[in-house]
């Protein structure tokens, strides 16, 4: 009896993703579906707050007055991303705190992207352009997500992912139209950035163990090289067009496939950024760290002063 | 010869600019996420203001200055902030303290001035009186849930009262410039705005269970381009790009 209802409720389960009929919070899931949207969707957000960071670096050193306030709410907004993702993933019944407490054991990951430096100005366009741009490549097939929760927030995020790639594009070209100085800085930051977003796409499909599941439960809807294919195939027009040099010397247009072929990538370096290495992730950890235990006193009095105005209106 | 309309919005202008950079210090480091937005979203009305304040000052002066020029390539001294909002952001309680003292200035200020006689401050005025109304909403609830939350709270908003109460009163500064705006209807009489002003910090401390320090001692110079020690610093960051690579486009 108990058998049959377990295979009636994955029956039901597997007849929605067929029919691309969304899965939401109460309904039935498999146990592993759920592991796994809660390991992708806490990843993502993690990514977007730590992802403050290299860019919170620079809003104090912002150029001019338009710059800064460009900047400034860009990251307000990757703010409100890390904000609409943990609400996401607690309708699975995992909780934000559980979630950022493993993130800053190092049992949950982020984007490895965010473990480099941003240097100059210039990476703030090289980050807008091709780490959102990146984002974007991933995120707009997750738009149409089987988990109804985490698409819904997707919509909303790609909006404004799409909104940063722009403004990063628009920096690289003002630099690009400027100075010999300015637009050494923007090819540096260009060849610093290049290979750590062609690595934000994760492993080789061949390497990739996650992948063909995610793909049959309707998580994922194109693999890791199809996605890094269509980023390389849509930002190298974008680098040739203001004059930039894609820093890959086997980088060339492959007529037969109908795309560009590229270089390998250092997938040594990529998995030791992934297990702690990068240049950043002490920092990247110790300051989300510091800022936790920071503001525990702050989160302290919220508590008890709404536990008192509880008490206040019940006597 | 001096340009009092010049000087008059340029001292507003360097209020929001300032406090606006040290805000976006914030960015990132904030005691909970919900924090992080609100503060990014408060500098970032602040840099909007000093904006229009700072493009409206550049044409008062008519001296070819863009606003970018005012913000980016004064030397200290030339700044007419008031000390308060130079402060270093210390803990959440001292942020929020500094900005509780001057949004509370900044609501009957933005009330008032929006009435003046010239058009463009008024308009700006308006403006920023609705954001200002979010500010200071947002500043008093947190200086009650401190003062009313725990002990260790109570004691850190008491001890940013201490440290930042003596720089409230530079914020009622008038000299010259405002008396001869103000005869033209240009410029608020600021001593007109401290009633609203102790009334709203008396209201939300009684509710906070604080109260102000006793000391009645004042500081203040930053009218006149005098500043605390760690102001140059914050224009050495601020001005970095400016100053390493100069007359170029961003
Ligand atoms: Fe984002
Ligand atoms: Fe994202
Ligand atoms: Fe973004």
């Amino acid at each position: 009896m108990k058998e049959q209802n377990l295979a009636d409720l994955e029956a039901a389960f597997n007849e929605k993703l067929k029919q691309d009929i969304r899965i939401e919070p109460k309904d039935w899931m498999p146990d592993a579906y759920r592991k796994t949207l809660i390991r992708q969707i806490s990843q993502h957000a993690h990514s977007e707050i730590v992802g403050m960071l290299p860019e919170g670096n620079w809003i104090t050193r912002a150029p001019n007055l338009r710059r800064k306030a460009v900047l400034l709410a860009k990251v307000q907004d990757e703010a409100g991303h890390g904000q609409y993702l943990y609400s996401a993933m607690e309708t699975l019944g995992f909780s934000r705190e559980q979630s950022i407490d493993d993130m800053h054991t190092g049992k949950a990951k982020y984007s490895s992207i965010f473990n480099y430096p941003t240097l100059t100005w210039a990476d703030m366009g090289a980050v807008g352009w091709l780490v959102d741009g990146a984002a974007i490549m991933n995120q707009v097939p997750l738009c149409r997500t089987s988990y109804g929760p985490y698409a819904r927030a997707m919509v909303r995020i790609c909006k404004e992912e799409s909104f940063h790639q722009r403004q990063g594009y628009e920096i690289m070209c003002t630099l690009m139209k400027g100075s010999e100085d300015q637009k050494a800085m923007a090819q540096d930051a260009l060849n610093r950035f290049w290979w750590p977003a062609l690595m934000m796409f994760g492993p080789s499909d061949a390497e990739s163990t996650h992948t063909q599941q995610s793909i049959d439960w309707k998580i994922k809807r194109h693999t890791n090289d199809e996605l890094r294919q269509m980023f390389v195939d849509a930002s190298v027009p974008q680098a040739q067009l203001i004059g930039l040099t894609i820093p890959d010397p086997d980088l060339k247009w492959n007529e037969e496939r109908g795309h560009y072929d590229f270089g390998e990538i250092d997938w040594e370096e990529f998995k030791q950024v992934v297990s702690g290495n990068g240049p950043c992730n002490a920092e990247r950890i110790a300051a989300r760290v510091k800022a936790k235990e920071e503001g525990m006193w702050v989160r302290e009095a919220a508590m008890a002063y709404a536990e008192k105005k509880k008490a206040k209106k019940a006597s | 010869m001096k340009n009092n309309l010049f000087t008059y919005t340029l001292r507003i202008a360097d209020d929001s600019l300032i406090l606006g950079q040290r805000l976006s210090e914030w960015c990132g480091h904030g005691p909970i996420i919900e924090e992080d937005i609100a503060l990014t979203n408060i500098a970032l009305d602040l840099i909007g203001q000093a904006t229009s304040l700072l493009e409206y000052a550049a044409v008062a002066e008519n001296k070819g200055r863009s606003a970018d020029d005012l913000a980016f390539l004064r030397f200290e001294n030339q700044y007419f902030n008031t000390q308060l909002v130079e402060q270093k952001n210390g803990d959440f309680a001292v942020t929020i303290v500094r900005q509780w003292i001057f949004d509370t200035f900044r609501l009957p200020f933005y009330e008032a001035l929006q009435h003046s006689s010239d058009k463009q401050l008024a308009a700006i005025a308006e403006k920023s009186l609705k954001e200002t109304k979010y500010h200071w909403k947002h500043s008093s609830e947190w200086i009650i849930r401190m003062g009313d939350g725990t002990e260790e709270s109570n004691k850190r908003v008491n001890d940013a009262l201490i440290l930042l109460w003596k720089f409230s009163d530079e914020l009622f500064y008038m000299d010259d410039v405002d008396k001869e705006l103000i005869s033209q209807g240009i410029a608020v009489d600021l001593e007109t705005l401290r009633p609203a002003f102790n009334e709203r910090i008396h209201y939300v401390l009684q509710q906070a269970t604080l109260q102000l320090p006793d000391s009645k001692w004042k500081l203040s110079g930053g009218r006149q381009g005098r500043h605390t020690e760690h102001f140059g610093h914050l224009i050495a960051e601020m001005q970095y790009m400016q100053r390493a690579y100069p007359n170029m486009e961003w």
